[in-house]
């Protein structure tokens, strides 16, 4: 048996996402494409806004934007706050639903029908991923080596993250 | 051999440029020799005499010794400790560090005073999750992952920091490993990871036991087309089946192990399974070494260990070469009359 406790979704636990039948996950992940338009839409939009949340604080935003984010991101993706999202670099599929939490590819017990060697009853998080992301415009980003996660940004927003180095990058930009 | 070699046989090699490590492995691949390495089984004991025993039967038939970091998830003799005790009698173990069991803080301390005992070759890997070992109540820790870990011993080694940026003032001269598996599913995806694995560090790799050789010619292809033999030596992992039923056990609970069917019923039908599975063993070693970018086998024959040597000589990988032995003579007065 698995140890549910180490590896629970936001908003979830490991009973309960077992018990569904339908989970909004797999869905997400054959429908890629469309979510990484409807992501960079969002993501311009986010940044459009970028003199709101300066105004309002970065800080003090977060504090709404993290429920938000949760709930939507926990029913799409059974995301995990891991608060650096790479999900339009792993084909829509979170890596941190993988039970070793890899954010690099697949390890090497996935079984030959392609599930997790931890959970026998679900499919490997980057076997969908790979599969998500060969749909994906900018699906080669999956080749692109991740960072550690860091630990101290769990339960943080990741799209005012985003957000906020963005519109860094663009004043570093238009400033020289 | 200068007399005084003799007083400390782990010395490291001299340094050589291009080199990452002064160990024997590295050099024996980058001289475009067919290198081999065995996987030792480390015991369940504190008595440092096991480690040197299980490590003699591999003397002078292999470039390197893997040191496991509780594989399957069972609880052994550690991979530090193991290569402590090898490298104090001169043999050129490969450290394996699994991100199951240690955070970033841990494996970092690891590795320096691993390089401080006169260890090589560091292999990287994830890890069995917890639940495939003897205690699936243990908490996983699976801080970094293996490709994490590789980028972060690189930069231990090329840019003498910790992750944190912190200086390390004497550098971690290791030679980087990884694992790979050519056998498990994403099949398109895995010499894609393989590239990912280089790009973050790996200067070989050893991969899970082959068992399907036109798999692995296969999957050769696609790694030749992208050029990635050429920047990383591919060791093969291979081993003795013991018999039908060892097979059919192994494919149900080891995970990421591939074995055909006509393995297995080749097995099946001989009269004596382990003389069987070590010819099969053989005979996929010969077929291995004939593929371009192979660059060496690493045989796990677990608790078969005393067929090792055997199966090395009587595939002739060698050639007549015979990597490092430890020299048996008593006393330093008699390894230098040797010597001269």
């Amino acid at each position: 048996m698995p140890v549910p406790a180490a590896y629970e979704p936001a908003g979830t636990t490991y009973v309960r996402r077992r018990r569904s039948r339908f989970t909004v996950r797999h869905w997400a992940m054959r429908h890629s494409r469309s979510l990484e338009t409807l992501y960079r839409v969002f993501a311009g939009t986010l940044l459009h806004l970028h003199p709101v949340w300066k105004a309002i604080g970065y800080g003090r935003a977060e504090k709404s934007m993290v429920p938000v984010e949760r709930a939507f991101k926990s029913f799409m993706f059974d995301c995990r706050m891991c608060g650096q999202c790479v999900l339009t670099s792993t084909g829509m599929a979170c890596p941190m639903n993988c039970p070793k939490g890899l954010r690099n590819g697949p390890c090497g017990g996935v079984r030959a029908d392609g599930h997790c060697e931890i959970e026998p009853e679900m499919p490997c998080v980057w076997v969908e991923a790979w599969k998500g992301s060969r749909t994906m415009v900018q699906g080669d980003l999956i080749n692109v080596v991740q960072k550690p996660v860091d630990h101290s940004l769990r339960g943080t927003s990741s799209w005012l993250r985003v957000t906020s180095q963005a519109a860094a990058e663009r004043e570093a930009v238009d400033k020289p | 051999m200068k007399d005084h070699e003799f007083a400390d046989p782990g010395d490291p090699l001299p340094e050589l440029p291009g080199h990452s490590s002064r160990g024997r492995l590295e050099r024996v691949l980058r001289a475009g020799q067919f290198a081999v390495t065995a996987e030792l089984n480390p015991p369940d004991s504190a008595d440092p005499n096991e480690v040197l025993e299980r490590a003699r039967v591999f003397d002078g038939w292999v470039d390197a010794i893997n040191a496991t970091d509780g594989s399957g998830a069972n609880c052994h003799m550690s991979s530090v400790g193991i290569c402590a005790l090898l490298t104090r009698v001169g043999y050129a173990p490969v450290m394996q560090i699994s991100c199951r069991d240690h955070n970033r803080i841990a494996i970092q301390g690891n590795v320096l005073g691993a390089a401080a005992m006169g260890v090589g070759n560091i292999l990287c890997l994830t890890g069995d999750g917890v639940q495939a070992g003897d205690q699936p109540e243990a908490k996983p820790v699976f801080d970094l992952d293996c490709m994490s870990l590789l980028e972060t011993v690189r930069v231990m080694r090329d840019d003498s920091r910790f992750l944190s940026g912190r200086k390390i003032t004497a550098p971690p001269r290791v030679f980087l490993g990884a694992a790979a598996n050519p056998f498990a599913p994403p099949h398109e995806f895995r010499p894609l990871r393989l590239a990912k694995k280089i790009a973050a560090g790996a200067q070989f790799v050893q991969t899970q036991y082959c068992f399907d050789v036109p798999m692995l010619e296969h999957y050769m292809t696609r790694v030749r087309d992208l050029g990635l033999h050429e920047k990383c030596f591919i060791i093969v992992g291979v081993g003795p089946l013991r018999s039908a039923a060892a097979a059919r056990w192994i494919v149900t609970h080891v995970p990421g192990i591939h074995i055909p069917p006509a393995v297995i019923s080749r097995l099946q039908g001989a009269a004596d399974p382990v003389r069987e599975g070590k010819q099969l063993c053989i005979e996929i070693i010969q077929q291995v070494r004939e593929i371009p970018g192979v660059s060496g086998i690493h045989v796990m024959a677990y608790r078969q260990e005393e067929m090792v040597a055997d199966i090395i000589h009587r595939s002739g990988v060698l050639k007549g070469r015979q990597p490092w032995k430890k020299l048996r003579t008593e006393t330093f007065e008699q390894a230098a009359a040797v010597a001269r």
